[in-house]
């Protein structure tokens, strides 16, 4: 096993679902209720020093049990060294603790993942849609969300709508 | 005054150091002179200084922003979703309108991150090549910035002095492959374009006169008192925070924090070069000129060692299923014609996985994680573009400092709304 994930292991027993080391890069899975915990470990540690959160992002998986994975690029500045983390969300409970107490940047990136995947998050201080408008219906990024035919943007009244034709 | 730290201060009773007179915090003080209460205003989304589309919503106490809250999503244009259905070649084009004022670095960016996917190393020609060609692009990004950042503060002059080397660089781009601003130029395994001998001595006369330039350049600004007044301590943050809001590029080295992927996770031929990082120690925007203008010094030298160093051999990989093959043989083998028509109907087929690519762009680090399920479509590509990090930390670095500012806190992270809404 990778020192890293053994760390994670003995840190938060019971939290890693999984480790996959791929392409050069470490991804360890964790239970969702203990993701804020496992990405403290992480931070604080002295020795590992994750103390940059790179990136949040969420994926679709439509068949799956459950559903969206949202997945966490974490960035060690002093050891140069990056780690993926994953959680599993049902879509029952769509729902997953905010790292804003711990990085104050994660404030937008999940604000991002919320407003196009729809994946709630606890704690979260301001949680709005960002990219798209408040009133927007749906969440883009979903698999399911369709990529043609008539949308929102057909309901506009101040269109015309060329699809039936000039109105008299 | 312009030494002296602007702390961000709420207002204080009596007068201030401009002689304008401020009423005491407390209502019931006597003392208070003026009836004031907070005022909101709309900046945006048209407005000169925002370099896109942006709408800021401000909190104001006087002039003094209490609160600034950034409503982005006007470039919003879908990036992600359109390429789930795009093939991973078609996807270079997407990447284009990214960050539209150095469009290669995104192109560089995106196509190393399906080089991973895949496994491939790429010729070290097309590896000395992608270099030159992602400095270049720094050089004129910051150029770019340089200009507008200056303009916005009310230096106009330097504009047009950077827009003429700005104009030098982009008709090199144009004589390489055809575009001036969306260049599609790096292909997965490759380029699309040698280098000619031509570009390349064209180049090296541009390199001999551009250090005078960036001191012509520095010599409009570093003593300019109006310019040292509006950037020296504004818009300051720690590392500690800068850190905490995910800040990457000269934004965070700006603040001292030694974070570069360039030196970090050496690329392309940045290991073979001489070069350094420079870093600011205030964290201010002033620092953050320095670093950028600093940094096309350095990028200068490193596309002036890689034109000496720059080795003969193919600027592509010729794998079938990846790239191309080429036009000639298209025409009289069979078997690559074949190849051609498959490559034109299929597309790149990675294996299935995900990576994480982070490179070094002029904003900061641009990272692409590509989700791919084996098919010739990623399953789920995600961004990370710095100016929309960066904007994450706007209304920090804004609280406590003057109207006339925000343009400046803009300005000093370099935000491109292409790449910020996606």
């Amino acid at each position: 096993m990778h020192p890293l994930a053994q760390f994670v292991q003995e840190r938060c027993p019971d939290a890693v679902t999984g480790v996959k080391d791929a392409f050069g890069e470490l991804t360890i899975s964790v239970r969702k209720e203990r993701l804020v915990e496992v990405c403290r470990a992480l931070k604080d540690d002295p020795q590992w020093a994750f103390n940059f959160l790179t990136d949040v992002c969420s994926v679709d998986y439509p068949d799956a049990e459950q559903r969206f994975e949202v997945v966490y690029h974490l960035y060690s500045i002093d050891n140069r060294r990056r780690v993926r983390l994953k959680a599993r969300v049902s879509e029952d409970e769509c729902r997953i603790d905010s790292v804003t107490s711990l990085w104050a940047g994660a404030n937008f990136m999940e604000r991002e993942v919320y407003d196009l995947m729809g994946i709630e998050f606890t704690n979260h201080p301001d949680l709005r849609r960002i990219l798209l408008t408040d009133d927007f219906d749906g969440f883009p990024l979903r698999k399911d969300y369709p990529t043609e035919g008539r949308g929102w943007r057909n309901t506009f009244e101040f269109l015309p709508n060329t699809s039936e034709g000039p109105k008299s | 005054m312009i030494n002296e730290p602007r702390t961000p201060t709420s207002a204080r009773g009596g007068h201030d150091e401009f002689g304008m007179i401020h009423p005491a915090a407390d209502p019931d003080d006597d003392s208070a002179v003026l009836r004031t209460e907070e005022m909101l205003l709309n900046m945006g989304p048209q407005h000169p200084s925002t370099h896109g589309v942006l709408r800021v919503v401000l909190d104001l106490e006087g002039e003094r922003i209490l609160k600034a809250t950034p409503h982005l999503g006007y470039l919003h244009r879908g990036t992600e979703k359109l390429a789930e259905g795009k093939t991973y070649q078609q996807i270079v084009t997407l990447t284009d309108r990214l960050d539209y004022v150095c469009a290669m670095t995104n192109n560089f960016a995106y196509v190393r991150a399906v080089e991973k996917l895949l496994g491939v190393k790429v010729p070290p020609r097309a590896e000395y090549i992608r270099t030159i060609i992602a400095e270049l692009q720094r050089i004129s990004g910051h150029l770019f910035w340089l200009g507008t950042q200056a303009l916005d503060i009310g230096a106009m002059t330097v504009f047009f002095y950077t827009f003429r080397e700005r104009e030098i660089l982009i008709e090199l781009f144009e004589k390489l492959c055809g575009a001036r601003l969306t260049y599609s130029y790096y292909t997965v395994g490759g380029v699309s374009d040698d280098l000619t001998p031509d570009i390349i001595a064209a180049l090296r006369v541009f390199l001999k006169a551009f250090p005078e330039k960036i001191v012509e350049y520095n010599t409009l600004l570093e003593t300019n008192r109006i310019w040292l007044a509006r950037t020296k301590n504004v818009a300051v943050i720690s590392a500690e925070d800068a850190i905490s809001y995910s800040l990457s590029g000269p934004t965070l080295r700006g603040s001292g924090v030694n974070y570069d992927v360039r030196k970090a996770e050496p690329y392309a031929a940045y290991a073979d070069v001489e070069w350094e990082v420079p870093l600011g120690k205030n964290g201010d925007t002033y620092d953050r000129y320095y670093i950028r203008l600093e940094e096309i010094r350095q990028s200068a030298r490193i596309v002036s060692q890689c034109l000496d160093k720059i080795p003969d051999g193919p600027f592509s990989i010729d794998v079938p299923g990846i790239t191309f093959p080429a036009k000639e043989k298209v025409m009289i083998d069979m078997e690559s014609l074949i190849h051609h028509l498959k490559m034109a109907c299929e597309g790149i087929k990675p294996p299935k996985g995900e990576v994480y690519c982070g490179t070094e762009a002029p904003k900061g680090e641009l990272g692409f994680y590509v989700n791919s399920d084996g098919g010739n479509h990623p399953y789920r590509l995600k961004i990370r573009s710095p100016s929309f990090v960066h904007l994450g930390a706007f209304d920090h670095m804004a609280r406590g400092y003057l109207i006339a500012d925000i343009v400046t806190i803009f300005g000093t992270y370099d935000v491109v709304m292409g790449e910020c809404d996606r």
